[in-house]
């Protein structure tokens, strides 16, 4: 780790427009004019931590498994739990701890920012969620326009505890030549939610992820919803994954990808090991090009018997009765294929919260016409 | 205003309009009858240019042009709008969304929207989940936003009311009368003979004009003895 947090002042001269733009892209609001607190970390270096409110302790992990030493716990647990093991060369990463009971009514914020050539980005990132607690979290993951062949490993643990509500949206905007590694686990404890809301509409050369929520009690629910463009000569090996160790819990993944002539592979996970579990998994797919390939790969698995798991998939090509009806309320060939893929990509599927709708849907609109 | 000369149209290479001539004037509506399958649907489709309809023969001219090579958004914007049997559900985009595009007019999409009932169905997604009824009501709605000079009208009443009928027919009425506008409207029931002024009607039998009269004879002729009888009625087939 190197660095301490500057000033804002001193956080902006650091950028050109370029790395501004990059940054806004990914939802980051450096104005912080709507969020409680805020994070940032360039490369290897801190350079924003900031909560505005008393209810939210943010900083880097390892500030915080400093200052916090019986939070130690909770680095690597959720990985112990599921007996899997994870990366351990990170530099830094944000902490966010949620008060119990409180409720946070702006979102908070963090941004990892790749900005230097081939730099290999490792972070580790620790989110708890304390009792009754309610948040909302976007995360952006951007690069620089020089960032070439840039490499980022994220890995996230969330602990959303008894009751707690936790909206996580992670809104990725890297470049052609990046490849990236998101690994996350959440605990969901009885009676709390996850909501986990991805965009990626950005080119990026590789990313691979499955996150991972585990639905410990009674009550829990999960919501992993995700859009997708694919660019050309790019691969998305995007996944979810719910398992139920609890009985009465719910789950819903919903994922749309359009390929622009890249290749996705959607999967998706449902695994009970409880039952009275009930969940459902939904995959669509549009291809725009030959080249594209959606590959969906949907898993349910359970050992009992009193569970409704349930999936449906579908991928194809923009249907000409669309294209053809839109035309007859004269809308050009294009404006109507433009009109539905936004259609198709529509933000309504993610369960974002209100005051982070308007923004990305103008994120989104932004991003779809540069690239369509 | 259309104008529609010995018109061989064939689906999937089959041949399903043979030789049909047509003309409807300015201010003129025609209604169409016939037996399902035999063509109505298909006519209307060619003239407005969808793909899969494949013009083998003929001319098809609308406000003095040839608009046999257009394509779909062209002849709208000349003025052609059509109304859809059988529309298709298209997610995430909003009925708001399309009336937005076609009238600049808040205050008249509004009005239209209310007098259709159709105020709730604007946030949501065109013709998803709508019921028959809604679809016909959201269809009708579109097209006369649209303010084209020609309807094409393709079952408009189908699966719809008899209350909403009415509402249909006066909102319908309003606008062919108010602006001396032109229609081509199908219809099985005819009940929609009840609120416009209709001075044609004619009867497509296999792919072919039959007969040409007064809407509502021809309709109570085809009521009292089916279309089976039509081939030896007192009217002379038309060519
Ligand atoms: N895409 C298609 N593929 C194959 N056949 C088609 C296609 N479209 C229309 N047809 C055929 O063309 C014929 C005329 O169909 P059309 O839809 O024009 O009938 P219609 O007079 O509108 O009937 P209805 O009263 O039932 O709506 C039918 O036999 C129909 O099956
Ligand atoms: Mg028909």
């Amino acid at each position: 780790m190197q660095g301490v947090p500057v000033a804002k002042e001193e956080l902006i001269k650091n950028f050109n427009q370029k790395d501004m733009e990059s940054i806004a892209s990914s939802g980051m609001d450096l104005s912080e004019s709507m969020r409680c607190a805020s994070f940032l970390q360039q490369d290897n270096k801190v350079l924003l931590q900031r909560s505005l409110s008393d209810a939210v302790d943010i900083l880097s992990t390892p500030q915080a498994l400093k200052k916090f030493p019986r939070l130690k716990k909770y680095f690597g647990k959720s990985f112990k739990s599921l007996n899997r093991d994870y990366p351990k060369d990170t530099e830094g990463g944000y902490f966010i701890r949620v008060k119990k009971g409180r409720t946070v009514k702006l979102p908070i914020q963090a941004c990892l920012f790749l900005k230097t050539k081939k730099f290999e980005q490792k972070v580790h990132n620790v989110i708890i969620v304390e009792e009754g607690a309610r948040v909302y979290l976007i995360t952006g993951c951007a690069a620089s326009s020089v960032a070439h062949e840039g490499f980022h490993l994220g890995i996230s643990e969330f602990f959303v505890q008894k009751g707690g509500y936790l909206n996580f949206t992670m809104v990725h905007s890297w470049r052609e030549d990046v490849s990236v590694r998101p690994i996350s686990i959440a605990m969901v404890e009885e009676g709390a939610s996850f909501i986990s809301n991805y965009v990626c509409l950005r080119p990026v050369r590789e990313i691979i992820m499955y996150p991972t929520a585990v639905a410990l009690g009674s009550g829990a629910r999960v919501s992993f919803n995700s859009l997708i463009l694919s660019h050309p000569s790019t691969l998305q090996d995007i996944g979810s994954r719910v398992i139920f160790k609890a009985k009465n819990a719910q789950a819903e993944i919903v994922a749309r990808a359009v390929s622009l002539g890249g290749k996705v592979i959607a999967r998706g996970h449902l695994k009970a090991e409880e039952q009275d579990v009930k969940a459902h998994l939904e995959c669509r797919g549009l291809l725009l090009s030959k080249q594209g390939i959606i590959h969906a790969i949907p898993e349910l698995e359970t050992d009992f018997r009193d569970v409704d798991l349930s999936h449906e998939a579908a991928i194809g090509k923009i249907s000409r009765d669309e294209i053809e009806y839109l035309c007859s309320r004269g809308f050009s060939q294009q404006e109507a294929q433009a009109i539905i893929i936004r259609g198709f990509m529509d933000i309504d599927i993610l369960g974002l919260p209100q005051v982070l709708r308007k923004e990305i849907k103008e994120l989104e609109d932004k991003t779809l016409k540069a690239s369509l | 205003m259309l104008d529609i000369k010995k018109l061989s149209v064939a689906v999937e290479g089959k041949t399903i309009l043979k030789d049909v001539d047509l003309q409807i004037g300015k201010g003129e509506v025609l209604v169409l009858f016939g037996p399902n399958g035999s063509g109505k649907t298909t006519l209307i489709k060619a003239i407005m240019g969808f793909g899969g309809y494949s013009v083998k023969r003929g001319q098809m001219l609308f406000r003095d042009k040839v608009i046999n090579n257009f394509s779909i958004e062209e002849r709208e914007h000349l003025g052609i709008g059509i109304m859809h049997q059988h529309p298709p559900k298209i997610r995430g985009v909003k009925l708001s969304q399309i009336a937005q595009f076609l009238c600049k007019n808040e205050k008249k999409i509004k009005d239209l929207a209310r007098r259709l009932s159709l105020e709730e169905h604007l946030d949501r997604d065109i013709n998803l989940g709508f019921s028959g009824g809604e679809m016909k009501r959201s269809e009708l709605f579109q097209v006369l936003l649209q303010d084209p000079h020609l309807l094409l009208l393709d079952e408009p009443e189908s699966g719809v009311d008899l209350e909403n009928i009415s509402i249909m027919g006066k909102v319908l009425n309003d606008y062919l009368a108010r602006q001396d506008k032109s229609a081509l409207i199908i219809t099985h029931t005819g009940y929609i003979l009840d609120y416009i002024n209709a001075e044609k009607g004619c009867v497509m039998m296999e792919g072919e004009f039959w007969c040409e009269g007064n809407p509502k004879e021809i309709f109570e002729s085809i009521k009292k003895s089916g279309y089976e009888k039509c081939k030896e009625c007192q009217w002379q087939k038309k060519s």
